[in-house]
């Protein structure tokens, strides 16, 4: 038998086995009117999808397929909790860096050499990541905006452009704005 | 749709929609122009930026109203955002509460601490 009508009786024998199914579900015991119709809805004729209740972080999340849209839309998020996490952190770089000379200096050698506490280049890793959240959360989130007023954005097709574009732009600002951080040029 | 009234409302589950989706986004719109205001005046700096270029941005009134405006944006557009994430994943209604208390408290300390340093130039 070739695979496309092996295929063909493959479906045919799924489509046999899910009428029975159904009959067979017709003719369980009475149930309420809402039931019926959720029972009737349920046994379509295809194969049943699985259901998931309770996720498991571990388990089950790691076994989703994520689309570069979704990607991008997680990301999104996180970069927005990053940044609120963080923002005592940005106004204390604003603080410093704008109230006197002497402060902007002090703010400035941070960055190469050490504060009291914590040393430069933990510094710059931090303002590193803070540099791709907000670039991150600032593409996506004008990409939300286009999708909001453009009614082509918002298909399948559409989306996984924009979100590629997302990506590329902000890693990549990231990448260039952070080679200027650590010194590159 | 559960049953939210009465004794089965739940003191901080949703009465919001289209006033915080637009609020999200007028807020983000402005918070988009400011950078790109801020980034015009740094780039278009003679020599490097010093503390006196960097200062004196902040330092002309309208731009400290400016900052001022987007302080408030910013606040409103963080809460939304963290109140949907805590919506999303935290279940208990003692502890959402709870979490969305302190990060309003974290919110308005940040706002606060931002429009000291501005009015201090």
């Amino acid at each position: 038998m070739t695979a496309s009508a092996a295929s063909v009786v493959q479906v045919r024998i799924e489509f046999l086995q899910n009428r029975e199914r159904v009959q067979a579900n017709q003719q369980t015991t009475e149930s309420s009117p809402k039931e019926k119709t959720m029972k009737e809805l349920d046994t379509s004729i295809r194969a049943k999808r699985p259901e998931f209740r309770n996720i498991n972080a571990f388990s089950d999340l790691p076994n989703y397929r994520l689309p570069l849209a979704a990607l991008v839309s997680i990301l999104h998020r996180i970069s927005g909790a990053l940044m609120f996490l963080l923002l005592p952190f940005i106004i204390w770089m604003f603080d410093v860096s704008v109230s006197s000379e002497i402060s902007y200096a002090r703010f400035t050698s941070a960055f190469s050499q050490d504060t009291g506490m914590l040393p430069g280049w933990l510094l710059k890793l931090v303002a590193l990541a803070l540099i791709w959240a907000y670039l991150h959360h600032l593409i996506a989130g004008l990409r939300h905006l286009r999708m909001d007023m453009n009614h082509a954005a918002v298909s399948k097709e559409s989306g996984k452009r924009s979100a590629a574009i997302t990506l590329v732009l902000s890693i990549g600002l990231t990448l260039i704005l952070g080679a200027k951080l650590f010194g590159a040029y | 749709m559960a049953v939210n009234f009465g004794t089965r409302r739940i003191v901080v589950g949703a009465h919001y929609g289209l006033r915080d989706w637009l609020g999200q986004r007028v807020t983000a719109a402005l918070m988009a122009v400011f950078t790109a205001i801020v980034l015009a005046q740094v780039l278009t700096v003679q020599g490097e930026l010093g503390y006196a270029q960097w200062a004196g941005i902040f330092a002309a009134q309208w731009m400290k109203l400016l900052t001022f405006v987007v302080v408030i944006a910013l606040t409103y557009h963080v809460w939304v955002g963290m109140r949907d994430i805590w919506m999303d994943y935290v279940k208990s209604v003692a502890a959402r509460l709870l979490l969305q208390v302190l990060s309003i408290v974290w919110l308005l300390g940040c706002a606060g601490w931002t429009l000291q340093v501005l009015w201090r130039l």
